[in-house]
């Protein structure tokens, strides 16, 4: 039997019962579609955590001043021992795994241009935070030495900043104004997007860390070399763990940390926040497609339940068959083909609603979705699997009925 | 050698407790080209023997060769080869495929013989007309009388160009006039050169054949052959 007439012979099978053959797709449908929408969640997910990787740098932690805590009574994070400078030039001297540790302190403030203003990040830092974050100049030039000492009224401008300020026009050599004091922007930086909170990395100007506090902050800050943070970048190929317990040791003999007490700082360190946010997004991804995989299987018991009806159905049909020459093999292959088309037709119905869903939830919610050919291959090849996993069983069955016994079924 | 040699065959079938002796050794000859009437009451053991004569269904014991052929060793297959190649079947209630086109379902069996597409439609409109169905191609059987159901299914039986065609009550389902029609049909491809069975209960239909065989409690009790049977002089009737 030839598999053209095969085909139009189970085409006509599901179209004459249209609606229970609807109904029997449904579960490979609803099967499909999950797979192919929660795979491209899933995939966005772990894309969306790749792209904060590769912003944040590689081999990454910050350290914070710690929380006060007097009498028993704790004051919050930042309240404890300030970090000052000093801290972060001994971090880089003698912590033996740390590439480089560019101390840092934020401003938020008006920044002005001409006749524009805007609210944004001022960070004061030195070159070395460019390193850390692995942030290159679109540019113009770093700070120099002499800027970095001085107080130099020398800025780095972020992408949105700079838009936000300047519009199209090109920032560098124009002067900023923050607090009356007039910086020029003397390079600009590669845009960074978001960070893993969301937060736009490129609205930012960037001074050297004695302009912010001397010319900037002013205040006690000036007097006591105090920062906000540390940026640290640990060497490629040390452990981030020792490098965060060199740390703390550090800075536990610099604070003069009684044995016993709190640690005087608290380090984030960020990559191992963000392997961990992508551990649990592909687990995530692996969850969502086990629990949509099962509704594929349900769909495919489905199918096997509808199958073996129609081959009771139609055994004096096959026992027909049989005798004007059907091989028990194209009785197999007949019910075979059926079960495979109702579950390739679901599966490819599925595919369209898998990618409108996506498409909607793309749409209309903040989540990343990324529809990828392989998911879309792979829920195909599950629903042919399923046809014919699920189809064998009644297409044997019917294969193996006997020809008189087939043709006097009632 | 005769066409179809039937010796000592036997069909026991157990139904729980009870044993139930279809045949109780049978044998006989048919030459190629006779026309047979099979007829007995029921349970007599005639549709047994029509199912054994069909290759649908095997004897407990005894032999049947069929053009030579020892039919109760084969394997499934080369018995579907068999019924799709040398024999026709026409049964009582039709068993046309539904929702199906007499066209489509005349090239059934030339599906099976993996026959080519093209081949197969001509053969079977062929067939069809050989009928006189050939303005009917495209009807389902929905659409169809009995007489002409049936006739489509003499097509079938046909198409393949069998040396056996295998009646099975072909009348059963009709009335006088379309079963006289019925009659003409298949007296004609006997005329022809097939080798006609047929069973049946009514003597005016086995009046159609040079040879009568009489089933009783699964044992031949006459077979008389050389009988006048209407198909040699009415060969052409019922076919315009």
């Amino acid at each position: 039997m030839n598999s053209i007439a095969a085909l139009r012979s189970a085409w006509r099978a599901l179209t004459t019962n249209l609606l229970r053959s609807m109904l029997t797709m449904l579960g490979i449908i609803i099967g499909v579609a999950a797979v192919i929408t929660m795979i491209a969640i899933g995939a966005g997910a772990q894309e969306r955590v790749a792209e904060h990787m590769k912003t944040l740098g590689t081999n990454v932690m910050l350290v914070f001043p710690g929380s006060q805590s007097a009498g028993g009574v704790r004051m919050g994070a930042q309240t404890g021992q300030m970090l000052t400078e000093d801290d972060a030039l001994a971090i880089a001297r003698d912590v033996p795994e740390v590439q480089v540790a560019a101390p840092a302190s934020r401003a938020t403030t008006q920044v002005v241009a001409g006749n524009t203003n805007w609210l944004t990040y001022v960070i004061g830092t030195t070159n070395d935070f460019l390193e850390a974050r692995e942030w290159t100049l679109e540019a113009g030039r770093i700070f120099e030495a002499g800027e970095l000492q001085g107080s130099g009224k020398v800025g780095l401008i972020g992408r949105t900043a700079a838009l936000e300020l300047f519009g199209d026009a090109d920032p560098l050599d124009q002067v900023v104004r923050v607090r009356n004091v007039p910086i020029t922007i003397v390079g600009t930086l590669v845009p960074k997007g978001e960070n893993a909170n969301g937060q736009d990395q490129d609205d930012v100007l960037l001074v050297p860390i004695s302009t912010l506090r001397n010319r900037i902050q002013g205040g006690n800050a000036g007097k006591l070399r105090r920062i906000g943070w540390i940026n640290v970048k640990v060497r490629e190929g040390q452990s981030m763990k020792d490098a965060e317990d060199g740390i703390r040791e550090l800075l536990r003999q610099r604070h003069r940390v009684q044995p016993g007490a709190d640690d005087s700082v608290r380090v984030r360190n960020l990559t191992e926040v963000l392997q961990a946010q992508e551990a649990s997004s592909r687990v995530m991804t692996l969850l969502l497609g086990a629990v949509a995989g099962v509704s594929l299987v349900v769909g495919g018991i489905g199918i096997m339940n509808i199958m073996l009806v129609s081959v009771t159905e139609r055994t004096r049909e096959i026992g027909l068959r049989m005798a004007v020459g059907a091989r028990g093999r194209d009785i197999l292959v007949q019910f075979l083909i059926e079960a495979v088309t109702l579950s390739l037709v679901g599966g490819a119905i599925g595919i369209a609603l898998g990618a409108a869903a996506t498409w909607g939830v793309a749409a209309f919610s903040e989540w990343r979705v990324m529809l990828s050919p392989a998911s879309v291959a792979l829920a195909a090849g599950f629903a042919a699997a399923i046809g014919i996993f699920f189809g064998w069983y009644p297409a044997r069955r019917a294969a193996r009925l006997l020809p008189i016994e087939a043709l006097r079924h009632e | 050698m005769a066409f179809i040699e039937v010796r000592g065959l036997t069909k026991v079938y157990a139904s729980g407790d009870s044993v139930v002796h279809a045949l109780r050794g049978v044998g006989f000859d048919i030459a190629e080209g006779e026309f047979v009437a099979v007829m007995g009451a029921s349970g007599s053991g005639k549709s047994t023997l029509m199912n054994i004569l069909g290759c649908l269904d095997l004897p407990t014991s005894g032999e049947y060769r069929l053009a030579g052929e020892e039919v109760e060793a084969m394997t499934p297959d080369a018995l579907a080869s068999i019924r799709n190649r040398r024999i026709g079947f026409v049964f009582q209630q039709f068993n046309l495929l539904a929702r199906t086109s007499a066209q489509e379902n005349v090239e059934l069996p030339l599906l099976y013989a993996g026959v080519g597409r093209a081949e197969r439609r001509a053969r079977a409109a062929e067939s069809l007309r050989e009928v006189g169905l050939a303005d009917r191609a495209a009807h389902t059987p929905t659409q169809l009388s009995g007489g002409q159901q049936q006739r489509v299914a003499i097509a079938r039986a046909l198409v393949n160009r069998p040396q056996l065609i295998l009646a099975d009550e072909p009348t059963g389902a009709l009335d006088s006039q379309t079963s006289h029609e019925i009659m003409s049909l298949l007296a004609g491809l006997n005329a022809r050169g097939m080798t006609v069975v047929m069973v049946t209960h009514e003597s005016d239909i086995a009046a159609w054949a040079g040879r009568r065989i009489v089933f009783r409690d699964g044992a031949i009790v006459e077979d008389r052959c050389g009988l006048q049977g209407r198909s040699t002089y009415t060969s052409d009737e019922g076919r315009s």
